[in-house]
């Protein structure tokens, strides 16, 4: 197990006496690819400025590789940021942005031009060393605020929804440009953003919060097979919350029907929550499956249909190759593996939330 | 014709009597002399000795003035652009509410405040501290150009300041600089376009006045705006008052196009 770099400790923060964060605590490892993945307004972005110096927090500490940092002004941290908006210098060129953190350390005029080839090689601009920032796209200018903040060697890199700004095939390009440079520079990074699949395509660990509260940490496969509670469930990807009863051990009554699974130690007779994805609803011919329905949405969706199946009063998403037309009656089945059991949520902020970003 | 130049022709009759008319009078004056032959004397008058004085004493008050307006409105600007509008909204006012009251108005009043029996001496010397007698010396014009003109250099450096990406500021701090590493390589450059705006807001006003000197100057200090009113209104030469405003009108043109030649380079920088 790779050593804990950044321990934040008992994070608290209130913007006008708005609790943001409340007693965060986590640690983040070396070489790690982080992502705090949330909705907006759920305290990732001020984690990430707590980081990076540019608030502090009202209680808590930052433990960055075994000093307390939390007092530190953001130019004394062996750490970079890359902000949302590229934040690129626009009166300064190309190579003058790339050394600007360079010449700052007086390293020698040899050292930074080697560094700008370096960099700009790095994230595949060599040649725009005169060029300035508004002469480049957006996706240009992104690649140029990293190339910027990787030429100073820091630790950790932490990124605020860098790619947020970038269209869907630029994005995409990008995530795969991040796991590329991840792996070649060997440092961590933290990335903010509330996109689920950004975070599920780069992360080594996902941090889901909600409300200034971490809500699950884990592996993507984790935090996408076994959310822990409804939030997570919900903002993870489309999925069927359903409130059901668990009647003992490997067995859960759903909206009245019995369902095998694989969950023990809930208790018996207990209300839960479960979630089935929709990819995990097997429609079959009505007598064989567990549940009766009737299809009343279709949407094709390029790889699969997105189907919506009406049983036992509750909507049914459902993803499938297989096309049911509207009025079919059809039966519901759910493999044992793929019901996910969740205690009801003990607080507001792990409701399942709608979404509309 | 269509409908949208016969909407402009009042603007068109306005320029041509207000602004094209009167300018071809001036130089039809500046050019010719009493027998309306072709001269220039109007213009060479210049070098004469009392004219060339003024015109280098205005230039020399205008600059002093404009350095003072730069250095006293940049902080302010910077703490403006730093609060939020709802702390800043109150101080703007503070800050423009002179300026909603008459130009002359606010100039005589520094004349009352200023003259030798006037209200701060009277206060000096009532606490026995020595008197203050700048009124009537090109001090009382440079107070009096900063008062007026202050405004018109604050506006324009805040506005360049507050669009300013906090992130940008941010991301120098991240690179490692310093808080006055930050501001002389990142704040100021990224100001420059109100910096020159505001210097010439100041500085071409500055240049002209001559409310501002005769009410505060007496009539001991002669700048050039002055000359030319006098041969205007008491001489009542205005071959050599046209003359006197051409060149006037040069420096003008010069320091609008050396403004403007610095912002294109920055313009043309970021092309």
């Amino acid at each position: 197990m790779k050593k804990e770099l950044i321990n934040l400790e008992n994070i608290s923060k209130s913007y006008d006496g708005q609790l943001i964060l409340d007693d965060l605590n986590l640690f983040i490892r070396e070489n790690e690819f982080l992502t705090l993945l949330g909705p907006s307004g759920c305290g990732k972005t001020t984690t990430l400025r707590i980081l990076g110096g540019f608030e502090a927090p009202d209680t808590g500490r930052v433990i960055f590789d075994g000093t307390d940092i939390t007092s530190l002004p953001p130019n004394k941290r062996h750490l970079n940021t890359v902000f949302q908006k590229y934040a690129l210098f626009t009166h300064m060129t190309i190579a003058e942005n790339i050394a600007f953190g360079l010449k700052i350390k007086k390293m020698s005029k040899s050292y930074i031009q080697d560094k700008i080839k370096y960099a700009l090689k790095l994230v595949n601009l060599d040649g725009y060393e005169n060029r300035m920032p508004d002469s480049l796209s957006g996706g240009q200018q992104q690649r140029i605020a990293i190339a910027r903040a990787i030429v100073n060697e820091p630790k950790v890199l932490l990124l605020d929804e860098p790619l947020g700004a970038l269209d869907l095939k630029l994005r995409q390009d990008m995530q795969y440009e991040l796991i590329r440079l991840k792996n070649e520079l060997g440092i961590t990074f933290i990335y903010v953003t509330h996109d689920q699949e950004e975070a599920l395509t780069m992360s080594d660990t996902i941090v889901v919060m909600n409300q200034g509260y971490i809500q699950q940490i884990g592996t993507p496969e984790k935090i996408y097979n076994e959310p822990e509670n409804a939030f997570v469930a919900d903002f993870i990807g489309d999925s069927n919350i359903i409130d059901s009863v668990m009647i003992h051990d490997e067995l859960v009554e759903i909206l009245g029907a019995r369902f095998a699974c694989v969950d023990k130690g809930f208790g018996e007779n207990k209300p839960v929550d479960v979630v089935i994805r929709p990819e995990d609803v097997e429609l079959v011919s009505p007598s064989e499956g567990v549940i009766e329905g009737v299809v009343s949405h279709v949407i094709f969706k390029g790889v699969h249909y997105e189907m919506e199946v009406m049983a036992n009063g509750f909507e049914w998403l459902v993803h499938s190759t297989k096309m049911f037309s509207v009025g079919t009656k059809v039966g519901i089945k759910v493999d044992p593996f793929n019901i996910q059991i969740m205690n009801k949520p003990a607080s507001e902020d792990e409701e399942a939330v709608s979404i509309d970003e | 014709m269509n409908k949208k130049k016969l909407l402009a022709t009042p603007y068109l009759f306005w320029s041509v009597m207000f602004i094209i008319i009167p300018l071809c009078m001036i130089f039809y004056y500046g050019f010719t002399d009493k027998t309306g032959a072709f001269t220039l004397e109007n213009i060479t008058a210049i070098a004469s000795a009392e004219h060339f004085k003024a015109l280098w004493l205005s230039i020399l008050l205008s600059l002093i003035s404009t350095v003072i307006c730069l250095l006293l409105a940049y902080p302010l600007a910077m703490i403006l652009a730093n609060m939020n509008v709802n702390q800043n909204s109150f101080i703007v006012v503070i800050f423009i509410l002179p300026m909603w009251m008459n130009f002359l108005l606010r100039t005589l009043a520094w004349q009352t405040l200023l003259e030798k029996t006037g209200v701060i001496n009277n206060i000096l010397s009532f606490l026995h501290l020595p008197t203050l007698n700048i009124i009537n010396t090109p001090y009382a014009i440079v107070l009096g150009m900063v008062y007026n003109f202050l405004p018109f250099m604050v506006l324009p450096l805040y506005n360049a300041l507050v669009k300013i990406d906090k992130n940008v500021i941010n991301a120098a701090k991240d690179l490692g600089a310093n808080p006055v590493q930050t501001f002389t390589k990142i704040t100021f450059p990224l100001s420059l376009p109100g910096v020159i705006s505001g210097i010439t807001m100041v500085f071409v006003p500055a240049l002209t006045t001559f409310v501002i000197s005769t009410l505060l100057g007496g009539s001991k200090v002669l700048l050039i705006g002055n000359v030319i009113e006098q041969e205007f209104t008491q001489t009542g030469n205005w071959y050599l008052g046209s003359g006197l405003s051409i060149v006037l009108m040069i420096f003008i043109i010069i320091s609008m196009i050396l403004s403007a030649i610095f912002d294109k380079d920055r313009e043309g920088a970021l092309l």
